[in-house]
């Protein structure tokens, strides 16, 4: 584990042994891992596995107890929550948190909000092609698009701030086959791009289809790591989630 | 036409004076805080220039800027404890606040306490009040246009969200009570200076109220919605001089009717603030 | 000397904990801050001050006053908040909503009875005093102590131990849960406003007698006071009302004996914020209402 750190000390997002208390539990423990440019790093885990309070302790919600949160060379355990997000951390959330009664177009601008100047339609256009947001009007309320669109709409605004790192926190749920093979193929154009991409999924299909490399949580620790398929083949895993379909559907 | 304006020109100047806090208050409901101070803004503004130009001569420029700047300092200094309250309680602690400004004004010897300071320069005209407007509703539609105003946007809808991309939301809802605070300054000199007459009383929770009522009524989010309201509710007790004693009613009635059937006319804002 | 100050301290905190307890209820079961509770308080003294004026005698007087402050607040949350819930308004909407409220209802009372001051007719009134060493109490002020002290009691053993204090409990707590529980909430919601009005009602009743002065502006000195107050015992907390009015009562009266009356309601909202600020819960905090 500690060679991928040392190899690591590039431009990547790395966590060293982070450890996270939150209501009075020891919601992560010295977890490590690393995303580097243009890969695609899963988290799974049963739920409640301290997968999201991960992306929270990343993007400065909360603050490890120990350990350290780096991305290049800029720490990011101290920075407050907006200090993350212009050192360039994008996120989308478990619940679509999208800013409901601005336009559409307002939402993908606020996206871009650490970048210089702003968006013009063109651009904003762009972006919502990319993340396959089907939308006629730029002006119409976020809040009242389709629950599929709003998810897209919410990764493009993360894209809008053109991130070194992208933490997608659910993306495929709520999701129908069509549009997460949509999304399947978004996430790699994304990781191509450059960016490091963290997918935080209950899919296992997606997961073993886009991921460079997994990392398995339970009870805040990490119970395995590697790539989809030798994840898949852990019995540390299986057992994890209790011989459930999930695990069934990796391997 | 000239006639009706000699006529009502009180009335008229009061229209501009409450036009501007209305403004200044929907800048702070922009950014989702419900945060009531515009009438102690007022009130250490209207003292500052007032003083001021009594016992220091300052003509109404220099006066006005001097209130607007001890409102801005004072709301600057307000925003470090109030900075993690929201909702109901930011409504509560910022009315405690006005009400602590009130009691000081009342008890400094400065002020002329209860009974008022007296002998201000009535300088301020229609044009200047109508200006200064007019200076106020251009800068925030300039506002509208800049990055920052979707920052303030964004805060009010998710401040968490806000946070996510790179917003500094403390320094919004900071920069928009000061920048409240500053247009609520204006006002508060241009009173004092149309009226010759000032007591802590005018600058009360009672203030505070009809300012908010003009924000409702007219829609939240937009400034051109502030000032219709503020112009509505201000020439309407003189609209409905027949009902007498009954007056006050109407405006109650109209902004209880508005909450309760024009829904849409106070926008998603409100949806936003449960 | 400061026997005699927290005496009237203690006159004075009554009066106030129970226009907090209704400000409060309010507060605990709807989450939301009924600005109009301060008009009702004035327009039952109004009222009450009308009753006696035909003739009613002083005790019949009060109690009708009394049900017609409850009866007020349940018109007033069939009109100003009912419709709001319906459409899940949050909790600044109705905040609004009531200023409106309150507007119409001050608008109604000065086209009633008039911008001037109102007093008692004097014979209704007792103006004993006893004495006891060098303290010195009214039989007026013990009589709105002991009225005060019984609706408290009243509102105590409801909410303790009826079917209704413990609808109102969990509504407080959870309206879904409550409903499923096959609780009416609507009908509670009406009952805690009667409640809360008439114990509003008879605040300003008591007060107007105390000071034998009922006026239009009575209600808009006791609103921001009453605020202080439900900060100060936690904002939902019935216990915290009473025990936030009994300090503040004892504050105002020791304040004016021993530091200047001048400053006497700075130091309440000085308190407030310093709460809100530091310890938002207040002293007790919402969840006392739901355990009491």
């Amino acid at each position: 584990m500690a060679a991928v750190l040392v190899n690591g000390a590039g431009d990547g997002l790395v966590l060293d042994r982070v450890t996270v208390n939150y209501g009075g539990v020891r919601a992560l423990d010295a977890v490590s891992l690393e995303i580097r440019p243009a890969t695609v790093v899963g988290l799974i885990g049963p739920n409640g596995a301290g997968k999201t309070t991960l992306i929270n302790a990343v993007t400065g919600i909360l603050r490890p107890a120990s350990g350290t949160i780096s991305l290049g060379k800029t720490r990011l355990d101290r920075l407050s929550q907006h200090r993350v997000a212009r050192a360039g951390v994008a996120r989308t959330y478990q619940n679509i948190r999208l800013f409901g009664t601005l336009s559409v177009a307002d939402n993908v601008r606020a996206g871009a909000y650490r970048r210089r100047g702003t968006l013009a339609d063109d651009a904003v256009r762009e972006l919502l092609t990319r993340a396959t947001v089907q939308v006629a009007d730029l002006r119409g309320q976020a809040g009242t698009l389709p629950y599929g669109e709003q998810r897209r709409l919410e990764i493009a605004r993360a894209l809008a701030s053109d991130p070194k790192v992208l933490l997608l926190d659910e993306p495929a749920a709520g999701m129908n086959p069509r549009e997460t093979g949509g999304l399947r193929a978004l996430i790699r154009d994304v990781a191509r791009s450059g960016t490091g991409v963290l997918l935080v999924e209950h899919d296992m299909s997606l997961v073993a289809a886009v991921c460079d490399h997994v990392v398995v949580l339970n009870f805040g620790e990490t119970i395995a790591r590697g790539t989809p398929t030798q994840v898949a083949r852990d019995p540390g895993v299986i057992e994890a989630y209790l011989g459930t379909n999930a695990a069934a559907d990796m391997r | 036409m000239l006639e009706f304006l000699a006529h009502h020109s009180k009335l008229i100047d009061q229209i501009g004076i409450n036009a501007l806090l209305a403004l200044s208050l929907s800048i702070s409901l922009r950014a989702g805080s419900l945060a009531l101070a515009q009438a102690a803004f007022m009130g250490i503004a209207a003292y500052v220039s007032s003083i001021g130009a009594v016992r220091l001569g300052w003509n109404l420029p220099l006066a006005g800027l001097a209130g607007a700047l001890a409102a801005a300092l004072v709301a600057a200094l307000l925003a470090l404890p109030i900075g993690r309250l929201r909702g109901v309680f930011l409504a509560i602690a910022t009315i405690g606040f006005g009400e602590i400004a009130r009691i000081i004004e009342i008890n400094w010897p400065i002020t002329g306490g209860a009974e008022g300071f007296s002998g201000i320069p009535n300088d301020a005209n229609t044009l200047w009040i109508y200006g200064t407007l007019a200076l106020a509703g251009a800068a925030l539609a300039l506002f509208g246009r800049t990055k920052l105003a979707l920052a303030v946007a964004a805060t009010r809808e998710d401040e968490n969200a806000a946070r996510g991309v790179g917003i500094d939301v403390a320094a919004v809802r900071m920069g928009t009570l000061v920048a409240g605070a500053v247009l609520a300054g204006f006002a508060g000199t241009l009173y004092a200076h149309a009226n010759f007459f000032i007591t802590p009383g005018d600058f009360g929770f009672s203030r505070m109220e009809q300012v908010l009522v003009m924000c409702v009524i007219g829609g939240v989010t937009s400034s051109l919605g502030a000032v219709v309201g503020a112009v509505l509710m201000t020439a309407l007790p003189e609209l409905v001089r027949f009902l007498q004693d009954y007056r006050e009613v109407s405006s109650g009635a109209i902004l209880l009717g508005i909450i309760l059937f024009a829904p849409s006319g106070i926008a998603g804002l409100w949806r936003r603030f449960s | 000397m400061l026997v005699q100050q927290l005496a009237n301290g203690l006159f004075l905190g009554a009066v106030y904990a129970l226009f907090a307890i209704g400000y409060t209820l309010i507060f605990g079961v709807l989450d939301i801050l009924n600005l109009a509770h301060a008009a009702i308080f004035m327009l039952a003294a109004f009222v009450a001050l009308s009753l006696v004026g035909f003739g009613f005698p002083l005790v019949l007087a009060v109690a009708l006053a009394l049900v017609f402050a409850g009866l007020l607040g349940v018109l007033l949350d069939r009109i100003a908040f009912a419709p709001l819930r319906r459409r899940n308004a949050g909790t600044l909407v109705p905040l609004i909503s009531s200023i409106g409220a309150a507007i119409v209802m001050q608008g109604i009372a000065r086209g009633v009875w008039g911008p001037d001051e109102h007093r008692f007719p004097s014979n209704g009134l007792s103006t004993a005093e006893f004495h006891l060493g060098s303290l010195s109490v009214g039989a007026l002020d013990l009589i709105i102590l002991a009225v005060a002290l019984a609706l408290m009691g009243i509102l105590s053993y409801v909410m303790r131990s009826t079917a209704l204090g413990r609808s109102i409990r969990a509504v407080a707590e959870d309206r879904v849960a409550a409903a499923l529980l096959g609780i009416d909430i609507e009908r509670t919601i009406a009952l805690t406003f009667f409640i809360a009005s008439a114990l509003g009602g008879a605040a300003g009743i008591l007060i107007g007698l105390q000071y034998n002065s009922v006026s239009l502006e009575m209600g808009a000195r006791i609103e921001l006071k009453g605020l202080a107050i439900i900060i100060l015992g936690g904002m939902g907390s019935v216990t915290g009302a009473v025990i936030g009015a009994f300090i503040l009562g004892a504050v105002e009266t020791l304040s004016v004996a021993y530091v200047s009356s001048s400053y006497r309601d700075a130091i309440a909202f000085g308190v407030m914020f310093l709460i809100l600020v530091l310890r938002p819960a207040g002293l007790l905090g919402k969840r006392a209402l739901r355990a009491a």
